[in-house]
């Protein structure tokens, strides 16, 4: 217990140094943008391919366990939306992130500190948590919700193709479905949890690569911990944002 | 000036540097010599405020460094570069841009400027044609020689060196002894080198710290160094069979 409040004590101190004001402008705006390209651009192809199959196989799911005729078939598109919408897109796309962009975060600051770089920014007289972490930080914060939204189109695109594909639905019946009792506040839900996720993924995984302590080992280590403790944090947040959005 | 008095530094319960005291001049290279595990690298990284002292006092010239929070010491740090072991390097940046992160960082020069300072410093070091390449396609005298030109881009007044030969050929590491007596001299700046080389030790040896176990045993420069009569300082610096024969001889 005193080590997991020693531990969450020095999380938060760690965010009042990202937090601090930042040297230089410029500098950082740069580093933004690079971690723009880095985080965000490169992980569009991922969620891209994942979403495309999720979705095909929710409306396959959906149709194979509601072939009772009491249900109109409009209804299997209706269920792919909403899966797609209030869990996928941005609960599952953030597990999947998490170990893609949580990972990569780690390593990367865990191997700055093993190799001295982080010493060298702290002689320089750079605030080196806030130059590593902050712009990583606005990069998936600013980012993530258009994965989000990537991730919900192209979700019901490849429900679509794989429902008309399998015959298990008409292109009329679905694209109904979709449109049926549309509530657009479940975007705004879903996008509201996909900025909480990617703060998660983003500090635990840098809490995790700022504090390592050691060499390549416990690098990996680090790189590890951080998928696992954001993965069970945006689970635990999933919940209780769902219960504070939808009740 | 530097002066250190009194410092204790422990990890845990193991008392790593007990009671040290020691001050370095400007213009001349100091060198922290030691055996592995003495508390070369401890006694270099409090200096420098990587870490924090547990008791007693840092002063770069009249401003004593361990009193001063992260953004009061921006000011001294600006004023500092470092050398490190491994050279620490920005893998993920060029040659060029490493050298010019502190003039990005902390300067308002134009890019033109900012590139000669670079290419000056890069010549300095003797690097020539290599500002497009990253760290990873260095050699380690290289990296070392990058890592010195990033460390005086900003013309420092203290610089410091932790291991500078580790990992490096017996003339590498005396080019790069002699790049940095050089600097020092060029620069007027206080430097201070950690090492275990005793070339490094007969070829810039201005003044010699010797320390065992975290406690300074012995101050002098190479001339002294060599008719000590500290017991543990000559197991040291006559450790190897060729130093052993020489002093019989």
């Amino acid at each position: 217990m005193i080590k997991f409040l020693s531990q969450l004590g020095r999380y938060f101190l760690l965010l009042k140094k990202v937090f601090s004001r930042p040297e230089k402008t410029s500098v950082y705006y740069k580093q933004t943008m690079h971690e723009l390209v880095s985080l965000g651009l490169n992980s569009i192809g991922i969620v891209m391919v994942i979403s495309f199959f999720m979705g095909a196989v929710i409306t396959l799911q959906t149709a194979y366990n509601t072939e009772n005729p009491i249900y109109p078939t409009y209804l299997i598109g209706l269920g792919t939306r909403d899966s797609i919408l209030l869990e996928f897109s941005s609960t599952i796309v953030a597990l999947i992130l998490a170990g893609k962009v949580g990972s990569n975060i780690a390593s990367e600051i865990g191997t700055m500190r093993v190799t001295e770089q982080i010493d060298a920014l702290e002689i320089m007289g750079v605030n080196s948590a806030s130059y590593l972490i902050l712009p990583k930080m606005i990069a998936t914060l600013v980012f993530n919700p258009f994965l989000t939204i990537i991730s919900i189109n192209v979700g019901i695109i490849g429900g679509w193709l794989a429902g008309t594909t399998a015959g298990v639905i008409t292109s009329e019946d679905y694209i109904y479905g979709i449109q049926y009792a549309f509530i657009p506040y479940y975007i705004v839900y879903s996008l509201i949890k996909t900025v909480f996720f990617a703060f998660i993924i983003t500090s635990v995984s840098a809490f995790h690569g700022y504090y390592v302590d050691g060499g390549s080992l416990e690098v990996g280590r680090a790189s590890t911990k951080a998928v696992v403790h954001s993965s069970v944090l945006i689970l635990l947040f999933n919940v209780i944002l769902t219960q504070l959005l939808l009740s | 000036m530097i002066k250190v008095i009194n410092i204790d530094k422990s990890f845990d319960d193991k008392k790593v540097l007990d009671n040290v005291s020691v001050s370095f001049e400007p213009g001349r290279t100091n060198l922290i010599i030691g055996r592995s595990g003495s508390g070369k690298t401890v006694l270099l990284k409090s200096i420098v405020g990587l870490h924090d002292v547990d008791c007693g006092e840092i002063w770069y010239e009249d401003v004593q460094f361990n009193k001063l929070n992260f953004e009061e010491r921006k000011e001294i740090r600006k004023q500092m570069g470092m050398l490190f072991q491994g050279s620490a390097l920005f893998d993920s940046l060029t040659v060029e841009q490493n050298v010019r992160f502190p003039l990005d960082m902390f300067t308002e020069k134009s890019l033109d400027e900012k590139n000669d300072r670079v290419n000056f410093c890069l010549n300095r070091v003797n690097i020539i044609n290599a500002n497009q390449l990253f760290p990873s396609e260095l050699s380690g005298g290289m990296k070392k020689r990058v890592a010195i030109a990033r460390a005086i881009s900003l013309n420092p007044k203290y610089l410091f060196c932790d291991e500078p030969n580790s990992g490096l050929d017996p003339l590498t590491a005396i080019l790069i002894d002699e790049l940095i007596k050089e600097l020092t001299e060029e620069y007027n700046m206080t430097t201070v080198v950690n090492t275990h080389d005793m070339n490094s030790v007969m070829e810039i040896g201005e003044k010699i710290v010797f320390i065992n176990e975290g406690i300074i045993c012995w101050e002098g420069n190479k001339d002294e160094i060599l008719k000590s009569d500290c017991e543990i300082l000559n197991d040291f610096v006559f450790a190897n069979a060729l130093a052993k024969q020489l002093r019989k001889s």
